[in-house]
C-alpha cells in the first residue's frame, strides 16, 4: 500500500495566505483550531450555547484583526487569547460585572504561605495513560474541574492544558507572572487531592503525619 | 528542604524551569520523603490527564453556524475592500 504524505501548511503559511485575501486558507486555520477553542471555551463556561458564542466571536475576531496580526505569538496563542477574552466577558456579565476582573487588585495577596498542603497522598491505581479515554475519567476531570475557583480554572486551562507559557497566560488574564504561579499551584493542588481521592489505591495512603518534617 | 518549601518550589520542578541548585536540594528531599515524591508524581498524572484528555466535540450545527458566519463576515469585510486593520 502506497502512502501519499501532503504536508500540510504551517500556520503562518495559511495567515500570510488568508491575510492575502484568501477565505480558504483562513477555513483551514479555523478547521485546524476550532475543537481547541470550543473545548477551551466549554471548559471555561461550562455551557454550550456560551461555549459557541465565544468560539464565533473569537474567530470573527480574528477574521476582522487578522491584518494587525504580526506573527510575535503563534496563531494558536493568539486566537486562544482572543477566546479567553471573549470568555472573561461572558463570566463579568454573568456575575453582574462591568469593572471588576479577575485581577489581583480584588483580592488579599495570594502568597505560598497559604496554600493547602496536600492531604490524601496515595500512588494512583492507574496510569494516566490507561485511564485517559474512559467516559468515567472524563466525568471525574469535569467535575474536579467544576469545582476550582474560576481565577484559578483559567490559568491550569490555559497554562497546562493548552500549553501557553506562565508569560502568555498572565497576559491572557491581565494577571501578574507571581499571581499567575500561585494560582497555578493552587489549581495543581487541588485537582491533584480531588483526582487521587477517586484514583488513589487506598492501599497504598501515606497518612499525612509522616508528612509533617 | 521542609515540605513547605517544596511546595513552593512545585511549579518549576514540574515544569523544568527551576534553578539547578533548587532542583538538587528538591531531589534530595524527595529520595527521603516518600510523600513528596508520589505528590510531585500524582501531579505530574493529573496535568497528562487534563492535557490528553479531549471530552468534548464541536456539534455539527455549531460548526456549520460557525462557518457560515465566516463566510458572511468575510464578504463583507472583503467587499469593502482589504480586511480591516486592527
Amino acid at each position: 500500500m502506497t502512502k501519499t504524505i501532503t504536508p500540510e501548511p504551517a500556520d503562518a503559511e495559511l495567515v500570510r495566505r488568508a491575510q492575502g485575501g484568501e477565505l480558504e486558507a483562513f477555513e483551514a486555520l479555523t478547521n485546524r483550531y476550532e475543537l481547541r477553542v470550543y473545548s477551551l471555551a466549554m471548559r471555561m463556561l461550562r455551557q454550550e450555547q456560551d461555549a459557541e458564542d465565544v468560539t464565533q466571536q473569537a474567530f470573527l475576531s480574528a477574521l476582522e484583526n487578522l491584518g494587525g496580526f504580526r506573527g510575535d505569538a503563534s496563531f494558536a496563542t493568539w486566537i486562544l487569547r482572543i477566546a479567553t477574552h471573549a470568555a472573561l466577558k461572558v463570566i463579568r456579565k454573568r456575575k453582574g460585572l462591568d469593572t471588576v476582573s479577575l485581577e489581583e487588585a480584588t483580592e488579599p495577596a495570594d502568597g505560598y504561605d497559604a496554600i493547602p498542603h496536600p492531604e490524601y497522598i496515595a500512588d494512583w491505581r492507574q496510569s494516566p495513560e490507561l485511564l485517559v479515554h474512559t467516559n468515567e475519567i472524563r466525568r471525574l476531570l469535569d467535575e474536579a474541574l467544576a469545582k476550582l475557583d474560576e481565577k484559578h480554572r483559567m490559568v491550569f486551562l490555559l497554562r497546562d492544558v493548552e500549553g501557553l507559557s506562565v508569560k502568555e497566560t498572565a497576559e491572557a488574564l491581565g494577571l501578574s507572572e507571581a499571581n499567575t504561579k500561585v494560582r497555578l499551584l493552587r489549581a495543581r493542588l487541588q485537582l491533584r487531592e480531588e483526582l487521587t481521592l477517586t484514583l488513589g489505591d487506598p492501599g497504598r495512603r501515606i497518612t499525612r503525619n509522616l508528612h509533617d518534617h | 528542604m521542609k515540605c513547605a518549601e517544596l511546595l513552593a518550589a512545585l511549579n518549576e520542578y514540574v515544569d523544568g524551569t527551576v534553578d539547578p541548585a533548587i532542583c538538587e536540594e528538591f531531589q534530595k528531599h524527595m529520595a527521603g520523603c516518600n510523600p513528596c515524591q508520589v505528590v510531585v508524581d500524582n501531579i505530574r498524572q493529573t496535568i497528562t490527564l487534563y492535557k490528553e484528555g479531549k471530552p468534548y466535540q464541536l456539534p455539527v450545527e455549531c460548526r456549520q453556524r460557525l462557518h457560515t458566519a465566516l463566510r458572511e463576515r468575510w464578504k463583507e469585510t472583503h467587499l469593502r475592500g482589504a480586511p480591516s486593520p486592527s
